[in-house]
């Protein structure tokens, strides 16, 4: 019962955080609503009890990846609005018609997971021999999840390669 | 009902107010030291010694007015110094202070990256009062500041990860207890991390050599350019609160924690007979002195140079120091 508070409080505050993000005139407050907004996800991953996955939610989006945005938005001059050479209607049109795809999406997903059997999606992963929620987490990602793991890592590395070219060329 | 919510709440506030307690005299050491450094006597006029200096220093800055510049963001000015304290004084909740249960607050398995994490945002504190003031100063300062931290984070962060390694474990308490079995502080096992950590967290706390954030002559104060009375003084208590964090980090991960010097040899046990927590705070001291100590006797490191220093000589020794941790791990 407890839970399902907590549950559906962060809930409403994620969502409305995340509304917050998008409406607020101001670029750097909308920026650090997107900052609570991750905390607030953080917090949900507690309740989880992936205490792990919430503690790298905090290091990795609130502390390092916003503080990115923090810096671009600062630096970067975001007064003048850019629908000036735009025509608004059309904008609208656009965003109607991603949001719709959003909800079809969503919704294509929660009639899934209902119509699909349960056991099938909580199948246990292969037995394990360690304990505790991050060796269970470093086995699983160098055993079942070995090869998506791996193609993670060469992304950001041809990412970060990418950049430093990028970088170099400029100067 | 006790259990959980009394006696917690009764060791929180315990714990803040010894942490304030002792930021506010540590602001006098650092001035006494620093005085005898350069052979003068330093606050001498309140009380003996000018002990009851750290007492009048908190009381000017409360009586003092309060002062929000007319084009400053006014919202994002008062939460700033708040954002920055926050989680100076949150990373405590995981800082065993001795053995028993009773001296620390919490004990969680992920105990480590929450000090990371946590620390991680106070950064914010720091950007945001430098953009709020609407200044350039302040402005410039704060971009400094943040480089600085995201900098220095990334290589204190891989460092820990050889300490991780050494330990099998990212909980607190666990690390010392494995320096315990091991018989050895991790200082000996593991002195590049050591003194790796102890660079990086000169840098992420702002302190001499590197405190190019509060560069008085170039940036006439830093990113609290602005700000005045209570306010400064919270970011004041941030920064000697996080000095505090980086002594504790250091003394429980290198220096066995509550730990008595040599754990393994018998013929030292008559030393158990001091406690643990009385260990603790001794070797913690000595790391605020030798901060302290630091201050006083090196000048400021350049731009360019502390950059340098950050991404071209820590990151690559913390890289490497993981690999050969890993390796040894491995064969041994």
């Amino acid at each position: 019962m407890a839970e399902a508070i907590v549950f559906y409080t962060l809930s409403a505050l994620i969502l409305g955080l995340a509304v917050a993000v998008i409406t607020t005139p101001k670029t750097v407050h909308s920026v650090l609503f997107l900052v609570l907004n991750f905390l607030c996800v953080a917090a949900l991953y507690v309740l989880l009890q992936a205490e792990f996955l919430a503690v790298i939610q905090v290091l990795v989006y609130a502390g390092g990846i916003v503080v990115l945005y923090l810096f671009v938005v600062m630096l970067v001059n975001l007064k003048r609005p850019l629908e000036e050479h735009q025509d608004p209607r059309r904008l609208g049109r656009i965003g109607l018609g991603l949001a719709g795809a959003v909800l079809l999406e969503l919704a294509g997903i929660v009639v899934y997971s209902y119509t699909r059997e349960p056991s099938v999606s909580v199948a246990a992963p292969a037995a394990s021999p360690v304990q505790g929620n991050i060796e269970e987490l470093g086995w699983l990602l160098y055993t079942d999840y070995l090869i998506p793991f791996e193609v993670a890592s060469v992304l950001l590395l041809v990412a970060m390669v990418g950049a430093i070219v990028l970088a170099r060329r400029e100067s | 009902m006790i259990e959980t919510v009394v006696i917690p709440l009764l060791k929180i506030a315990v714990l803040l107010n010894a942490v304030l307690v002792s930021v506010t005299f540590m602001t006098l050491l650092e001035r006494k030291v620093i005085a005898w450094a350069q052979s003068r006597l330093g606050p001498m006029r309140v009380g003996p010694y000018g002990v009851l200096q750290a007492i009048a220093d908190p009381i000017k800055l409360i009586l003092k007015e309060d002062i929000t510049p007319i084009k400053a963001d006014r919202m994002m000015f008062t939460l700033a110094p708040i954002m920055s304290l926050v989680p100076a004084l949150v990373v405590f909740a995981v800082v065993p202070f001795g053995g028993d249960e009773l001296f620390y607050i919490t004990d969680i398995n992920v105990g480590l990256l929450f000090i990371i994490s946590v620390t991680s945002i106070g950064v914010y504190g720091i950007i945001l009062a430098g953009w709020a003031s609407n200044s350039k100063y302040p402005l410039l300062a704060s971009l400094r500041a943040s480089a600085q931290l995201i900098s220095y984070e990334i290589a204190v962060t891989m460092t820990l990860v050889s300490v991780i390694l050494t330990a099998g474990t990212l909980s607190m308490v666990g690390i010392v207890e494995a320096q315990h079995e091991a018989g050895l502080w991790y200082g000996f096992v593991q002195p590049v991390a050591f003194v790796l950590v102890l660079i990086g967290g000169l840098a992420e706390t702002n302190r001499a050599p590197f405190d190019l954030p509060e560069a008085e002559q170039e940036l006439t104060g830093g990113f609290h350019t602005e700000y005045s009375g209570m306010r400064f003084a919270l970011f004041f208590l941030a920064e000697y609160a996080n000095i505090i964090v980086i002594a504790a980090v250091v003394t429980v991960l290198f220096w066995g924690g509550w730990l008595r010097p040599f754990p393994s040899v018998d013929a030292l046990g008559f030393l158990d007979l001091i406690p643990g927590w009385i260990w603790f705070f001794g070797k913690m001291f000595v790391f605020l002195y030798l901060f302290i100590w630091i201050r006083a006797t090196l000048p400021r490191y350049r731009y360019d140079q502390l950059m340098r220093l950050g991404w071209k000589v820590l990151i690559p020794i913390a890289i490497g120091n993981i690999v050969v941790t890993g390796i040894a791990k491995v064969l041994l």
